[in-house]
């Protein structure tokens, strides 16, 4: 499979990182790259084969479910590029 | 004085740190000085010499009054993946620019229970995506290896560039890293010293920079596996906060070195005889063999049929975590956030504020997580390498199953390449480096890299041992009476 510049721009928006019109044909030709790579995959027989979801056969641990933590505002505000009022502050979402 | 104090061992340090024939504070000061006339190198980015003296000061008091836990007052060096309270911590990126932690991460947090001492963080490949450690944002770790006289820049290899750098220059008693594809063995191959990835689950995750969560383990880079022994003992145990951190009891590694290992079945896998690889490495390969042969232990050739495929498996897991992982770096909760235009709203934030902060290579692997899990691709890639991932795990549950002790392997396709020298060379070359020791990551198991000996040049060259799970000191036994058949005592030659 062959990606075009238009799906890297896809992919990019998707991503959310703003990539330049002119970086499109790179990008999508380093990601053939890579693609092809994996491409190898296909040569395996998976049938029958569960995808693993865990490497060490775990149960999760359960706990009450209670409030362990919180209260800690200011520690969670302290490191965000604009805060005001207690809250985290971004562009205008809604018009 | 000063400057062999630098060159102790842990255990040696510790040692004569119980027997008060060192204060830690001295030790501290010796390697404050080492770092400081280290800046060619560029593997300490972040300095944190009044925590350090605090801390020694702490520890000296702790010796006074007979109370010695397995790190007290050893100085060593802390990847900047790891969250320490009120330190930069920024994985390398610009992204994480201004970042101080309210926080501190389970395994720095166990470190300093037990005593240990902090001088600062260091270099790495951003977000710990590399192997050479030229991803990152504060430029590059410069190997304190040379090639004979030639005095180009070496890659001291990566992610962990900054803390193989710092412990074979001799700035540190040891220093953590992370592990995810080879990050703690590749460059401890590099640079001559132990690096062990333990069992995935063996270490909290809780407070290191995520980057593929499935994958990711911490682990010890130290200068003898004596000390990754003493080390790896403090990092790792049960931690509530990782829901995957493994409740098991932690054994005395360092009881565990007896350097026995007569009976002890040791795997060669064939698909690891790469075609096109150094004579070198062959040999190493070979000598390492005869070497455990000779200790004891039973060499039996072993097949396991899917590592072929464990570099694609993992180039589809690892970007698919990352970009799940790294989609909280939105420049709203901490970091960089892009200046806007007139006009711009949240969506042209998202995506200026990710261009902006993270590098190249970064922004690349996340780009192709995202489309190997968007819809209808999701399948094709990223069930089907998972798929592979339980098959190269069943592979390795085979052969332990059959009586296999370790399996012994080169740590990596070649010495030391220059700095730049891949440059013009496409992304899979370079993930190429990788190639002995994804499988452990993928697989979840312990591995350690041991140096073995040096190439033709004079640069140091590892082998690595894959062990079972859970099962760190019978590896680091392994590794022990290797190291003594070895005996690499190679040592860089001074020029920063």
């Amino acid at each position: 499979m062959s990606i075009a510049p238009e799906t890297a721009a896809r992919v990019a928006k998707l991503a959310r990182i703003k990539v330049e019109p002119e970086a499109l044909p790179a990008l999508a030709a380093e990601f053939n790259t890579i693609l092809g790579f994996i491409e190898q995959l296909n040569e395996v027989d998976v049938d029958g084969v569960e995808p693993m979801t865990s490497v060490t056969p775990m149960r999760l641990k359960r706990r009450e479910d209670v409030v362990t933590d919180g209260d800690r505002q200011a520690q969670i505000l302290k490191n965000a590029p604009d805060a005001r009022e207690g809250f985290f502050a971004v562009p205008k979402v809604v018009e | 004085m000063m400057g062999e104090l630098t060159k102790l061992t842990l255990a040696e340090a510790r040692d004569k740190l119980r027997a008060r024939e060192v204060t830690s504070l001295e030790l501290t000061e010796a390697c404050l000085t080492a770092i400081e006339g280290a800046g060619a190198l560029n593997a300490f980015v972040h300095h944190t010499p009044e925590i350090a003296r605090d801390q020694a000061r702490a520890a000296d008091a702790r010796l006074a009054e007979g109370d010695a836990p397995a790190m007290c007052g050893l100085p060593i060096g802390v990847k900047d993946l790891f969250c320490t309270k009120g330190v930069p911590s920024q994985a390398a990126s610009r992204i994480l620019q201004g970042f101080l932690p309210e926080y501190e991460s389970t395994v720095t947090s166990q470190l300093f229970d037990a005593g240990a001492v902090m001088l600062g963080k260091l270099n790495m490949d951003e977000f710990a995506m590399g192997s050479s450690n030229e991803t990152s944002c504060y430029g590059n770790v410069v190997n304190p290896w040379r090639r004979g006289n030639d005095d180009t820049a070496l890659t001291p290899g990566g992610s962990s560039g900054g803390s193989a750098a710092a412990v074979a220059a001799d700035l540190c008693l040891a220093a953590t890293g992370t592990d995810t594809g080879g990050s703690i063995r590749q460059p401890a191959a590099f640079t001559g010293i132990v690096g062990i990835k333990p069992t995935y689950g063996r270490c909290s995750r809780w407070g290191i920079v995520a980057f593929a969560s499935s994958l990711d383990q911490a682990g010890p880079m130290t200068k003898t596996v004596r000390d990754s022994a003493i080390m790896l003992g403090a990092m790792c145990g049960h931690d509530p906060k990782d829901s995957t951190s493994a409740d098991l009891a932690v054994p005395d590694f360092e009881a565990m070195l007896t350097g026995d290992i007569r009976g002890k079945v040791i795997g060669i896998p064939k698909e690891y005889r790469m075609d096109g690889m150094p004579a070198e490495i062959e040999k190493l390969w070979a000598d390492g063999s005869a070497m455990l042969k000779a200790a004891g232990a039973e060499i039996r050739e072993i097949s396991l049929p899917h590592t072929k495929y464990a570099l694609p498996a993992y180039y589809v897991i690892a970007p698919a975590e990352a970009s799940s992982n790294l989609a909280r770096y939105d420049g709203v909760r901490y970091g960089h956030r892009a200046k806007l235009a007139q006009g711009d709203g949240i969506t042209e934030m998202y995506e200026k504020t990710r261009a902006e902060g993270f590098g190249h290579e970064v922004q690349r692997r996340v780009m192709v997580g995202t489309y190997v899990l968007s819809a209808g691709f999701y399948d094709a890639y990223y069930n089907r390498a998972r798929k592979v991932r339980a098959l190269i795990k069943r592979d390795f549950d085979d052969v332990f199953a059959a009586g296999i002790d370790a399996i012994l392997t080169p740590a990596t396709p070649s010495a030391a390449f220059g700095l730049g020298e891949m440059q013009d060379a496409d992304p899979v070359q370079m993930y190429l480096n990788d190639v002995f020791t994804v499988t452990v990551n993928l697989a979840g198991l312990p591995g350690i890299a041991v140096p073995a000996g040096v190439d033709a040049q004079g640069l140091p060259l590892g082998l690595q041992l894959i062990g079972r799970p859970w099962e760190e000191g019978d590896l680091l036994n392994t590794a022990y009476a290797l190291e003594q058949a070895a005996g690499f005592v190679a040592k860089p030659g001074k020029w920063w």
